[in-house]
């Protein structure tokens, strides 16, 4: 089974077999819950709550400030004891809801209702989506009910259930096909209502030959699904490079998917969806990963938003003490925490523990202009000259070169031979860039 | 609480495992080969000359590094893959001493002088190669076989009467195409064995070192540049002696894919193989002397610059702006 493609990427030791075949466990809750009101992109929610407050596992603890925003639930019943700045995963101090838990877990009133799909309306489906918290649990996190909320409804030709999972060592979409694929079935089904037109594809990596077999066998007699199988490659799962092997259409930084007639989820957030629009269940929880060559027992787990990530690994049996970094993520996207107790938020997919720092043991040395970087491009750059550019701080290069066109997917890092740090520069480049168009 | 922060970085966190040296090293590996049917070929003299240009090449880099009070890098095995490719360039029968100086010259001059590894904007081994073929004409263009002079089966042809067959004339000198396959001919060390080149050629092609852009096109446009301009038209024995009989082999496959100096996008990449197979058709066929590789290279990599302006492809998903 050959499956589909792009040009360039590369292979980086995948690492899953370390946790892939332990089940999901659900974790308990801890004692202090905190929630960022900034976990996804666009406007910080504002929180509704006050200190003192008693709240329920369910309630809506900070608004929408705007469309592109999404509201916040707590995963647990308590007391707010504080609203104050508190560290992220990013390394940003975001204003955070501190929630005791009183470990009672009393519910509002109507969780897990059931609801039946054909009696629900697009907007009753979109305001539940919205209400519900929920964003692109992939690691971008941008609210779901704008991505599902394209300009024509009848214009978007394909529903892709992202189930690549192409950075390494994560596995928690790969258990959650599974585990769980009736309801990422049924999720499917919730969007492809919103989108008479669409055909939904649940795009798989060939690694994983028994997700797809699953994946097959819920949805052989369902006509609008279909399962397309990807070749493993990194970064195959990245929004681009999906579209284009599970569609052949080309879309670039300009272009939203929608754009190109196609919306993306990812496998947590299609079951977030089935969740909170068939279950009235909003976004409480996800799948964390705890993996590496640093963790005692790599395992898969269902943690509450909100539990710290010090907590979650203590659940998980801890690490080994010559664990020098943590990465919350894949090693190829994921973010270095410098301490632990920072809370897990919607988009954590996992906790990498890495017993050696390959970064620090290579020092970048002379580029010899090898051109590993161009072949390996996703996005078909010239990294080398991009970085030549950025060196120099010459932002115009830069941009002439296409530079905003990189989604600092890590490949041009991971493949250069003289160590060099292109991606890092390509950030903070974009960054700048980004700035100064905003002046 | 300070002993509870772990290190960070920007992602990616990982890693491959190919490094620099380890590219070099491969690039040793493969013009083993060729070193080894060179040394036994020509013997003890050869085994000499290699041995000087990459001893004095690899020194010249240290003492540069140590007096310039620089990061010493001889660890990257370049200035190794230099003196064994210069090594490869000079015939045989050179001085010790000329071979030593142009090693000097190629990490000195052409290399260490405009930034090291990297930075040279021609392919150090030649460099030297064309220094000294100006400066030592004659020593440079000896060529013997068995400690007897023997010209080179590109010398031969070229010097060919046109009443006489290329097969005739190569015959009197003792020179059939197996001969120039397996490398029992006149020519510098390196170049003679087209059977040891291509098994190098290979070995890099597996390990991802080289890729096909360059050595295609320029083999390719030689060709077809030979064939309509050679005088003998589709005649096999000629464009044989053509590909095998000079440094064809080892300047596709060893030189005009040397990183530092050749394009770095694959359009580029084709662009310079056929910049390439031009210039070496027109040095060879209508230039003074019988060989032409060195010179063409060199010569296309100065255009690098300007191939590379012309050659960035065009980005994933990208539509012309209006």
């Amino acid at each position: 089974m050959r499956g589909a493609t792009f040009k360039g990427g590369t292979h980086p030791y995948d690492g899953k077999d370390l946790s892939k075949n332990f089940p999901i466990q659900p974790l308990e809750a801890c004692k202090e819950m905190v929630y960022p009101l900034s976990q996804h992109i666009g406007a910080p929610a504002e929180a509704i709550v006050q200190v003192g407050d008693t709240v329920k596992v369910g309630q809506t603890i900070a608004k929408a400030a705007g469309f592109v925003s999404t509201d916040i639930c707590s995963a647990v019943s308590g007391t707010v004891t504080k609203i104050e700045p508190r560290l992220t995963v990013s390394g940003a101090m975001v204003q955070s809801i501190i929630i005791e838990n009183d470990e009672q877990n009393t519910a509002i009133a109507g969780l897990g209702e059931k609801r039946a799909l054909d009696e629900l309306s697009k907007e009753e489906i979109r305001k539940y989506i919205q209400e519900a918290g929920i964003v692109g649990m992939g690691g971008a996190g941008f609210p779901t009910h704008v991505k599902l909320s394209p300009k024509d409804d009848s214009a978007i030709d394909y529903v892709l259930v992202n189930g690549a999972e192409c950075e390494p060592y994560l596995t928690s979409d790969y258990r959650m096909m599974l585990e769980q694929p009736e309801r990422i079935v049924g999720g499917l089904e919730v969007i492809l209502t919103l989108f008479e037109n669409a055909k939904g594809l649940i795009c798989i990596e060939d690694n994983k030959p028994e997700a797809i077999r699953i994946m097959k066998e819920v949805v052989k007699n369902i006509e609008r699904i279909d399962v397309k199988v990807l070749k493993t490659k990194y970064p195959q799962g990245a929004e681009r490079t999906l579209i284009y092997a599970a569609t052949g259409r080309k879309i670039n930084s300009k272009l939203l998917p929608a754009d190109a007639g196609c919306v993306v989820n990812n496998v947590d957030t299609v079951i977030s969806i089935f969740n909170a629009v068939c279950e009235s269940t909003p976004l409480l929880r996800r799948i964390v990963t705890v993996t590496g060559d640093g963790a005692n027992a790599p395992r898969n787990f269902q943690v509450p938003i909100g539990m710290s990530y010090e907590k979650v690994l203590e659940a998980a049996g801890g690490c080994k003490p010559e664990t020098v970094k943590f990465v919350s993520g894949g090693p190829m996207m994921g973010m270095a925490l410098y301490q632990l107790d920072v809370p897990v938020m919607k988009t954590s997919s996992a906790l990498l523990c890495m017993i050696r720092d390959e970064v620090a043991d290579f020092e970048p040395t002379a580029c010899i202009r090898c051109g590993k970087c161009v072949s390996v491009c996703p996005s078909n750059l010239v990294p080398q000259k991009m970085l030549a550019c950025v060196e120099k701080n010459d932002m115009e290069g830069f941009v002439k070169l296409h530079g905003m066109e990189c989604y600092e997917c890590g490949s041009c890092t991971y493949i250069c031979p003289a160590k060099r740090r292109l991606t890092q520069a390509f950030k903070q480049a974009r960054r700048s860039v980004i700035d100064s168009r905003k002046k | 609480m300070l002993s509870k922060l772990y290190r960070v970085s920007s992602s990616p966190h990982v890693r491959n495992r190919i490094s620099t040296s380890s590219i070099m090293k491969d690039v040793v590996i493969a013009l083993l080969p060729a070193c080894a049917v060179g040394v036994a070929v020509f013997r003890l003299p050869a085994l000499l000359v290699l041995l000087t240009t990459c001893a004095t090449s690899v020194l010249t880099e240290y003492l540069y590094s140590v007096l310039m009070k620089k990061k010493v890098t001889t660890g990257d095995y370049s200035a190794l893959v230099t003196g064994l490719l210069l090594g490869m360039n000079l015939p045989p029968s050179i001085p010790l001493w000329i071979a030593a100086l142009g090693s000097v010259f190629a990490i000195l001059v052409v290399k260490e002088v405009f930034g090291g590894l990297g930075q040279n904007f021609m392919n150090p081994a030649l460099g030297a190669r064309c220094f000294l073929m100006i400066s030592f004409a004659s020593r440079m263009t000896h060529f013997t076989l068995d400690g007897v002079s023997s010209a080179t089966p590109l010398a031969i042809v070229k010097n060919a009467s046109r009443s006489q067959s290329v097969v005739d004339a190569l015959g009197e000198q003792g020179i059939n195409l197996l001969n120039m396959f397996l490398g029992y001919t006149g020519g510098t060390i390196g170049e003679t064995s087209t059977i040891a080149l291509l098994i190098g050629a290979g070995y890099l092609f597996l390990r991802k070192v080289i890729s096909w852009e360059i050595p295609v096109t320029y083999i390719g446009s030689f060709l077809v540049f030979a064939l309509l301009f050679g005088g003998y038209g589709l005649d096999g024995q000629y464009l044989a002696a053509q590909l095998c009989g000079g440094g064809l082999m080892l300047g596709a496959f060893f030189m005009a894919t040397d990183y530092v100096t050749s394009p770095i996008t694959k359009k580029g990449k084709i662009i310079f193989g056929l910049c390439l197979g031009i210039l070496t058709g027109i040095f060879r066929i209508f230039g003074g002397s019988a060989e032409g590789v060195s010179y063409a290279i060199i010569f296309c990599n100065l255009l690098v610059p300007l191939i590379e302006r012309i050659a960035i492809p065009k980005p994933f998903g990208y539509v012309k702006e209006k």
